[in-house]
């Protein structure tokens, strides 16, 4: 073990040089063929399937796998795509032990779902590594549709639409393209550069420009491309971070979870990623567990989540809380941040233990902080948009706002959860609307 | 504890499993091997006239799979020993002297005339061998050359050669039988015309396991091309115990004694056989795949059945079923069933609503919540749910009480057996009166 991991303050290369790739290889490595036809066995095809039901893109689950188990990964992959344009994607990063596996027959029978994400994503690899793209672009419509975002909502939106005839340009303000799939989701679930090589995949199909370094307010206006296009969506997510509300929450070392999860994920070697000895994530959801895992994975000698209500208010899956135990995370529950103390940089972090009804109990917690990592929830960016709903832009279905012409989808859209696939799923259905009602 | 010994036709092995001629028999090395594992007895694989036979160089067997690669089917496409009979004399007289407790049945094919039997015979007896098998069966290559199934699919020319083997051996004389024939009991009847001590079925069955569409040819595929083999394994097993009871129920056949072959894998197969008129069970390919040490789960799991039905030796299993095997035209039509889904086990995959909702009688709703029942109105107990739900014993046959009402039917279930010999909707009955 190298001696760097203990010590104090914020360093990088805490571990031996070998030791990063084996950290931030792939959480589940792809199944090969023989094991892809030994899980696809067990699917009993199920008539009216659950794991359809339970999908948020209604992805032909038994007849995907079918289509594996009879030596045709490619129609399989043809299969999810038509359905989910990022099946790639979701195959590695959906919580599939909340949707579809749990829904799955066999976790009823057995405990044992089918592997239905690691199958997916045999099928879909199976196509996109030879490059192919199973969809054709139709005759142009003339018509122009501008896209705020190219995440997974507005890529999704992107695909549907350039795939009826439209032509598509979609804006966004970071200097990639993928959204949380480039920028938001832990390295080992998604390495060897997939974000990118599935946006390359998806532009195969034509029509779409993407404009990077396009943010909404700053480089266009929603008047601007609502005069220019024939229609609009929205696709931005969320593009704030929710404060502590904790003394001292501005000294350095206090950051958003988000971004040094896109830190991490664009760095060029992790291992030159600097990472304290002691870490505090607050939070509950997704993005605490990836920074937190992430965190430990990077040296971090003390890694804590803590989370203001009980384990089973968390976001996060049971399987994320238990990768993050499995990893080292310690996870405390029902505490709050009350101070962040330090002389500058943040040297401690004190919570104060509170009761299922949110009550202070007056009891204190102290822990040592090189950095502290806030994942307490993002927040809805720009002003001038359509009607809000809670803090999101209110949509119908359908993906409509209140603002004829301008649709939204994923984590900026009211309804839903902030998942991928939903994102994929009303990116879609909403390019679905949009072409009625540009030639319907 | 169940006594396992075995005499079939005077022939005595410590157990009723033998492995059946073929290459797990070829040579002393494997039979030797075979014994040691605690095999009761083999028959040697089928011996010829010198020159010995060829086999192809490219490969022999084609495989069907389930699951994981499970081996469910096997064609094969070799013949005969292909190595001198000296050889093999030598070795089966060898192997038979060091284990003397162990049957020792030699395959034997030769040309359809009297000669080369006559030869042949006195050469085998010689090695101490227990008995001979005539191998009537092999339905490739052989059988191109006036042997094997050629044989073994005129009932004329099995009478005739068993006859001249029984002419010229004191050794008991076994026939064995090829499934590529209409109907088994004719053969069977020749075998016991021309004198046989007893039939031994099945062999395999002309079959192509399967097309490699790249190629477009036949697998196994030697160079481009293929040829039909001989289909063996468990996917056989349903035709085997077919034929093997229509000889056990054939009045005029029911005192012959039947060696049962096809797909015997675990001792339940080799109980089946048994109990539907096999004295003995011949195995092959569940050696071919596991290797010789499964007689070890076939010997204490026929054991322990045995000693749970308190039976004492394997005769009292031998026929147990041959009584209950009979002509659907025998079958109790006042019989009535329905189908019973057990909630509790039931895991919900729909597969019984698919099936009967597509293909059959549209006897099973189904809830928004996914809860299936059966429709007794319309369930004419077909038993296709219960075959393909993935969950044992979770749908049920279950028999009407007599004097209730079929609520498919309206009728009240009889307590009287009647069957469609007495049908009224039977113009032969009705032709009777």
């Amino acid at each position: 073990m190298s001696q760097k991991v203990f010590e104090p303050g914020i360093a990088a290369g805490r571990l031996e040089a070998e030791a990063y790739a084996a950290q931030f290889s792939d959480l589940h490595p792809p199944l090969d063929p023989h094991e892809a036809l030994v899980a696809a066995d067990r699917c009993y095809f199920c008539y009216d399937a659950p794991c359809i039901t339970a999908c948020p893109t209604d992805i032909d689950i038994p007849l995907f796998i079918r289509q594996i188990a009879t030596g045709t990964p490619d129609a399989a992959a043809k299969t999810i795509l038509g359905q989910n344009i990022m099946g790639g994607m979701c195959a590695r990063v959906c919580p599939t032990e909340q949707l579809c596996e749990q829904a799955c027959v066999r976790e009823a029978a057995e405990g044992k779902p089918v592997k239905i994400g690691e199958l997916q994503r045999f099928a879909t690899d199976h196509l996109q590594q030879q490059g192919k793209h199973p969809f054709e672009r139709a005759p142009s419509t003339g018509k122009r549709v501008a896209i705020v975002g190219a995440g997974p909502a507005g890529l999704s939106c992107a695909h549907r639409l350039a795939m009826l005839g439209h032509d598509v340009v979609v804006h966004d303000a970071r200097p990639k393209p993928g959204g949380l799939n480039e920028y938001g989701i832990a390295t080992y679930k998604t390495p060897n550069g997939f974000a990118q090589a599935e946006v390359d995949w998806l532009m195969q199909i034509g029509g779409i420009t993407l404009q990077n370094g396009s943010a909404l307010g700053a480089d266009i206006t929603l008047d601007g491309l609502k005069a220019d296009y024939d229609a609009v969506f929205l696709g931005m997510g969320l593009g704030g971070v929710n404060a502590l509300d904790a003394d001292g929450e501005d000294k350095t070392g206090v950051l958003d979870a988000v971004d040094f999860i896109a830190d991490l994920r664009q760095a060029k070697d992790v291992a030159e990623v600097p990472i304290g000895r002691d870490i505090v994530v607050i939070g509950g959801g997704m993005t605490a567990i990836d920074a937190a895992v992430q965190a430990k994975l990077l040296g971090a000698l003390n890694v804590t989540l803590v989370y203001r209500r009980g384990r089973d208010r968390m976001n996060a899956s049971v399987f994320e809380q238990d990768l993050a135990s499995s990893k080292g995370v310690r996870i405390v529950t029902q505490a709050v941040p009350v101070a962040v103390i330090g002389n500058g940089a943040v040297r401690e972090i004190e919570f104060e233990y509170v009761d299922a009804e949110m009550k202070g109990t007056g009891q204190m917690l102290r822990l040592a902080a090189d950095q502290v990592f806030k994942a307490i929830g993002q927040t809805l960016q720009g002003d001038a948009l359509p009607a809000l709903e809670g803090r999101k832009i209110k949509v119908d279905g359908a993906g409509r706002t209140s603002v004829d012409g301008i649709w939204a989808g994923g984590d900026c859209a009211s309804g839903g959860d902030d998942l991928t696939v939903t994102a994929v799923a009303e990116g879609r259905d909403a390019a679905m609307d949009i072409h009625m009602a540009l030639v319907g | 504890m169940a006594d396992l010994r075995s005499n079939f036709v005077g022939i005595k092995s410590p157990n009723p499993f033998w492995l059946a001629s073929a290459p797990p028999t070829d040579k002393e090395y494997n039979v030797r091997r075979a014994f040691e594992a605690g095999w009761g007895g083999v028959v040697w694989k089928t011996l010829g006239i010198d020159p010995a036979v060829v086999n192809v160089n490219g490969p022999r067997y084609g495989a069907i799979y389930g699951a994981d690669r499970r081996l469910l089917g096997l064609n094969n496409i070799e013949l005969i020993t292909d190595r001198p009979l000296d050889v093999n004399l030598q070795e089966i007289k060898s192997v038979k002297r060091d284990y003397p407790d162990r049957a020792m049945v030699v395959s034997l094919m030769v040309p359809c005339e009297e000669e080369p039997w006559k030869y042949i015979l006195p050469l085998v007896e010689e090695t101490g061998a227990d008995g001979v098998e005539l191998n009537f069966g092999c339905p490739h290559g052989m059988s191109e050359r006036g042997m094997g199934a050629a044989v073994g699919q005129v009932p004329e020319y099995i009478e005739m050669v068993t006859r001249w083997v029984k002419a010229s051996t004191r050794m008991p004389v076994i026939v064995k039988l090829t499934p590529n024939i209409a109907d088994i009991r004719k053969p069977a009847e020749a075998a016991m015309r021309g004198g046989a001590d007893a039939v031994s079925l099945i062999n395999t069955i002309n079959s192509i396991t399967s097309v490699d569409l790249d190629l477009f040819a036949p697998e196994p595929t030697i160079d481009g091309k293929g040829a039909h083999g001989g289909y063996c394994g468990p996917a056989v097993k349903p035709i085997a115990l077919n034929m093997v009871a229509e000889i056990a129920r054939d009045p005029g056949l029911s005192h012959m004694p039947i060696s049962g072959i096809g797909g015997v894998t675990t001792w339940r197969d080799a109980a089946e056989f048994m109990a539907l008129g096999a004295g003995n069970v011949q195995v092959c390919t569940a050696v071919m795949t596991y290797g010789f040490k499964i007689v070890q789960e076939m010997i204490s799991g026929l054991s322990e059945y045995l000693d749970d039905k308190s039976m004492t030796s394997v005769d009292q299993l031998v026929r147990r079923a041959v009584p209950n095997v009979t002509d659907w035209n025998q079958l109790n039509l006042n019989y009535v069933a329905k189908a019973k889904i057990n909630e509790d086990l039931c895991i919900s995959c729909g597969r019984c609503y698919a099936a009967c909702e597509d293909t059959s009688h549209q006897a099973i709703a189904m809830r928004e919540d996914r809860v299936f029942s059966v429709i007794d109105d319309e369930c004419v107990a077909c038993n296709l749910c219960v075959n393909v739900c993935p969950v044992e014993d979770c749908i049920t046959m279950e028999a009407m009480t007599p004097g209730t009402t079929d609520p498919r039917t309206g009728k009240v279930v009889q307590r009287e057996y009647a069957n469609w010999t007495t049908h009224p909707n039977n113009p032969a009955a009705a032709a009777a009166e």
